[in-house]
């Protein structure tokens, strides 16, 4: 049985194309990916992320907990921060990509929907110290709003100031005189917002953010438009560019991985892979034609060596091209290098390019 | 899903305009709706020769991609330039601008055995 995020009828009344996701029934498209994917470039949109996964992690040692399960330094959190990271095996593989949120009475963390129950099961079965484990997923609504005007929308309808609020910072705060969480944060490269709440309360925020948003020509964003949005950012996204298979360092997340913070899963496997140096690479490129590279075409180079596979590919609206990424050995890895990638048979020309893809992102 | 009539139509939910020997052929509203976004349509040469059942373009859409299945035997006899630059036209007129080909026919009896549009309309109808 697929779940339903509390905005389902939200969607269905907007004409959303449902499509099963995670094990939830999510939007995919109200109007046109395309037209959504530059209606958050240009103006503002609000994405149903409610199939996002909520651990939370509470008692004396949660914080020392989140430390030991993830690759970013959790003890440099200060209180209503939040950071992107990784949890890894102890090979150093992905369990999951995820923000940590440091709040007054507890650690959060929000995981991707496919993952939720495999995380929650693997942070149980490492759990020590003095903390208790809870997976929140269905008791959290999330709502993000995102893109240039997405501050003017929010501002309206919040009783804090979202000016002193800066990117990937939160606070909570009241909308209507309920409670909330709101976190500077996205997956668009836009500025943009990430409001948390009871599920139940869900529907009338929507509501809200609609009626603050209406002036402004604000639009519900589906599934599709947040797979270019990320992609053109090169943001990862798991299952797709990271997995079990992967490390952070292959990646090109060695920005979340702090070796010198102390013990943690996985450091052993990673420091080893960062002395050794990595054998591959996940890069960045752009197609010299229109056909779209997808997840494990074959990527050869010019000579027409097989020399790694595609994680991702799209057409970009924002900059009009066709981009993919994808993994190639450590050689063929440098910004310029030409490729080709194996379409149906077809080998099509593309470049190595300095990421992101799309350069222009308001995100603060 | 709209499905214009006097039209003839595959199962792979491409449809046909028969005048004379020029066909004129394109995906359906059903297909282009299935398809979502389409952001690239790959057409043959003008001139080309095709055969019945072959795959005679691509069409690469957001999520996923599909082939332009030829309904006739013949020669391609003109290919929509506009889809170049313009390759939503097939997601907003499907019957209309978003046509594909016109194929210059050997024999247009050939598309006998395709469906009309009552007979599409049920056949969506069960796929749906």
């Amino acid at each position: 049985m697929l779940k339903k995020t509390p905005f389902y009828e939200k969607h269905i009344e907007m004409g959303a194309k449902i499509v099963p996701f995670a094990g939830f029934e999510m939007p995919v498209q109200y109007s046109s990916i395309i037209s959504e994917t530059l209606q958050v470039r240009k103006k503002v949109g609000v994405f149903d992320v409610s199939h996002m996964g909520e651990i939370e992690i509470t008692g004396p040692d949660a914080e020392n907990f989140a430390n030991y399960i993830t690759t970013n330094d959790v003890s440099k959190l200060s209180l209503f921060q939040v950071q992107y990271s990784t949890m890894p095996y102890p090979d150093g593989g992905i369990v999951d990509d995820l923000l940590v949120y440091k709040l007054p009475d507890k650690i959060l963390l929000v995981v991707n929907a496919s993952n939720t129950d495999k995380d929650f099961e693997w942070i149980v079965k490492n759990k020590r110290w003095n903390i208790r484990l809870e997976n929140k997923s269905d008791q959290y609504f999330q709502l993000a709003v995102q893109g240039p005007l997405s501050e003017s929308v929010v501002q309206k309808i919040v009783d804090i100031d979202l000016s002193t609020i800066s990117f990937y910072w939160a606070s909570s705060c009241k909308i209507k005189n309920k409670n909330f969480l709101i976190s500077r944060t996205g997956y668009t490269g836009e500025d943009g917002f990430e409001i948390y709440g009871d599920t139940p309360l869900g529907p009338e925020i929507w509501d809200i953010v609609f009626d603050a948003g209406k002036d402004l020509g604000i639009a519900p964003i589906g599934l599709g438009a947040r797979d270019i949005l990320r992609l053109e950012m090169r943001y990862c996204l798991y299952g797709n560019d990271i997995d079990k298979n992967t490390t952070p360092l292959e990646a090109g997340l060695g920005w979340v991985v702090k070796l010198d913070k102390g013990e943690f899963i996985g450091r052993d496997a990673i420091m080893k892979q960062k002395h050794e140096g990595i054998k591959r690479k996940l890069v960045a490129f752009e197609m010299e034609g229109r056909l779209i590279p997808r997840h494990n075409f074959k990527i050869l180079s010019r000579s027409g060596t097989e020399i790694g596979f595609v994680t991702s590919g799209a057409w970009s609206p924002s900059i009009e091209k066709t981009i993919g990424l994808g993994y190639v050995g450590i050689e063929h890895s440098k910004i310029g290098n030409e490729i080709l990638v194996d379409i149906r048979g077809r080998k099509e020309k593309g470049i190595v390019v300095r990421p992101p893809f799309y350069k222009n992102g308001t995100h603060k | 899903m709209k499905v214009k009539e006097g039209l003839k139509y595959s199962r792979d939910h491409e449809w046909a305009d028969i005048e004379g020997n020029i066909v004129t052929e394109g995906i359906t509203d059903y297909a282009q709706h299935e398809l979502s976004d389409i952001v690239y349509v790959e057409l043959p040469k003008v001139g080309n020769e095709v055969r019945k059942g072959s795959a005679i373009a691509t069409i690469e859409a957001v999520k996923t991609v599909a082939d332009l299945i030829s309904m006739a035997s013949g020669k391609i006899a003109a290919v929509n330039e506009e889809l170049k630059n313009h390759p939503e036209l097939v997601n907003q007129d499907p019957y209309g601008k978003g046509w594909m080909v016109k194929i210059e026919v050997n024999d247009p009896n050939e598309l006998n055995d395709f469906m009309d549009s009552a007979a599409y309309e049920n056949f969506i109808k069960e796929e749906g």
